[in-house]
């Protein structure tokens, strides 16, 4: 579906407005504080295509961050406060310049994590990641949306399942998920469907336990997110008559507290091209982030996004029901 | 008004049924806050009970949002259909329970 019309879609839902709902709690606008967490979207180009990938990210993309951006994000970070370092995608595996800039990355930068699907690991041309994951204790999220084999191929694959839970097996072998090893491996669970996760606690004991007791592997923690009515997850909402439904339980289960903790506050996006956002979410629905009009990382310094209104929309509800959610999980215990 | 008895949109209103009763309403919800949250129970399980008696008692809302609630938590299809069988086998088994007293007359009245 074209951005306009998901701008459009989400603006006509039945559901309240999210600004509104902002001004009746007394929390509009959200402000910027400091950049703590750089998040890059580096490829948009992926080995799959999940059902509710808001990237709409699968092999046919071609977009990637060139050299240039990847230098000029280094050179932020190394001139600022900023303490983590968060590489997305697509799969940012398939980006040619990912081996080089963590290297680099990981000289300057305090926190560096990559969001990787895994699969792409048990590919031979991929294969030396895990090494260099391993040798600059790289933070590795991956996404698992569920512990049944059938629940989380649905969503990312026939296939997919096998794969993540063999590369977890060899990354648990190198140190990966076992404490005092320093080498963290933390799993993103999505619900594989037209609904909102669960408390984070629980599932996570339930994947560590079902996990651990039939394949023997082991993981850090547990991020539940909540899927974002955008890209492939918006059309799969509408073909199934969803859509409303789901706006409604996103609006009703609108938590002040979460409101508070969104990520968007000390976060910055980066896209493929150097524009900035907000967010990842708002990267994809072409927001872009209100930075005095600097709104690319080749004119942008740190103490420009202190005190900005943060560009919101109807998908932001997202963000701020139940226990909320971020790229880091719920905002709330 | 609407022509049906129960509206799936009016499950968005449990959370007033305390109107025009706040205290009863308060009391009931404090008491089922703590009665369905983890305990000696977990959270799962006690999902899995409210689904089986939300089938049983054949409650649409409860059914809604337990089947939502066991999604959430992880629970698998299969899971549930489980849980809900256990609620059938007990439905089957208490009527035929019942059956005691009637064999119990046939047996006093025929020769």
């Amino acid at each position: 579906m074209e951005i306009e019309e998901q701008l459009e879609t989400l603006a006509n839902s039945s559901s309240s407005s999210f600004s509104e709902k902002l001004k009746e709690v007394g929390q509009y606008p959200i402000r910027t504080t400091a950049v703590d967490i750089l998040q890059l979207n580096i490829s948009r180009k992926c080995n799959l295509a999940c059902k509710h990938c808001h990237v709409e990210a699968g092999p046919d993309r071609e977009e990637m961050m060139s050299r240039e951006v990847f230098e000029k994000c280094l050179e932020i970070i190394g001139n600022s406060t900023i303490s983590t370092l968060d590489i997305t995608g697509g799969a940012p595996e398939m980006n040619p310049h990912l081996e080089w800039f963590i290297e680099e990355a990981s000289r300057v930068a305090g926190r560096l994590i990559v969001r990787s699907n895994l699969v792409i690991l048990k590919d031979e041309r991929y294969r030396k990641f895990i090494d260099i994951y391993t040798r600059h204790k790289v933070e590795v999220c991956a996404s698992l949306p569920h512990y049944a084999k059938d629940q989380a191929d649905r969503q990312r694959g026939c296939g997919t399942f096998d794969g993540a839970v063999e590369i977890i097996g060899e990354l648990n072998e190198r140190g990966y998920g076992a404490d005092g090893t320093g080498l963290v491996l933390d799993l993103v669970h999505n619900p594989v469907g037209a609904y909102l996760p669960g408390n984070q606690q629980a599932l996570e004991h339930e994947y560590k336990t079902r996990l651990y007791d039939v394949y023997g592997i082991r993981f850090n923690t547990l991020f539940c997110i909540t899927n974002m009515p955008l890209g492939r997850y918006l059309d799969y909402l509408l073909r199934t008559d969803n859509f409303d439904d789901y706006m409604m339980e996103l609006a009703n289960a609108f938590n002040p507290c979460a409101a508070a903790n969104v990520m968007c506050k000390n976060t910055l996006s980066v896209s493929w091209d150097g524009s900035l956002y907000n967010c990842d979410f708002n990267q994809m629905l072409c927001l872009p982030a209100d930075i005095h009009g600097k709104n690319n990382i080749m004119e942008f310094s740190p103490k420009d996004f202190e005190g900005r209104e943060i560009v919101i929309h109807n998908h932001c509800f997202g963000c701020t029901a139940g226990s909320g959610s971020s790229c880091q999980g719920a905002t709330e215990s | 008004m609407s022509q049906c008895y129960f509206e799936r949109k009016d499950l968005a209103d449990f959370p007033n049924i305390g109107e025009f009763a706040g205290e009863e309403g308060k009391k009931f919800f404090d008491y089922y806050g703590l009665a369905t949250s983890a305990g000696k129970l977990t959270e799962r399980e006690k999902a899995l009970i409210a689904l089986t008696v939300a089938t049983v008692q054949r409650c649409p809302y409860c059914i809604d949002a337990y089947t939502n609630k066991c999604l959430s938590i992880g629970v698998t299809k299969e899971e549930m259909m489980e849980a809900v069988h256990v609620g059938a086998a007990m439905q089957a088994g208490i009527t035929l329970a019942q059956s005691t007293q009637m064999r119990k007359i046939i047996k006093k009245k025929e020769m």
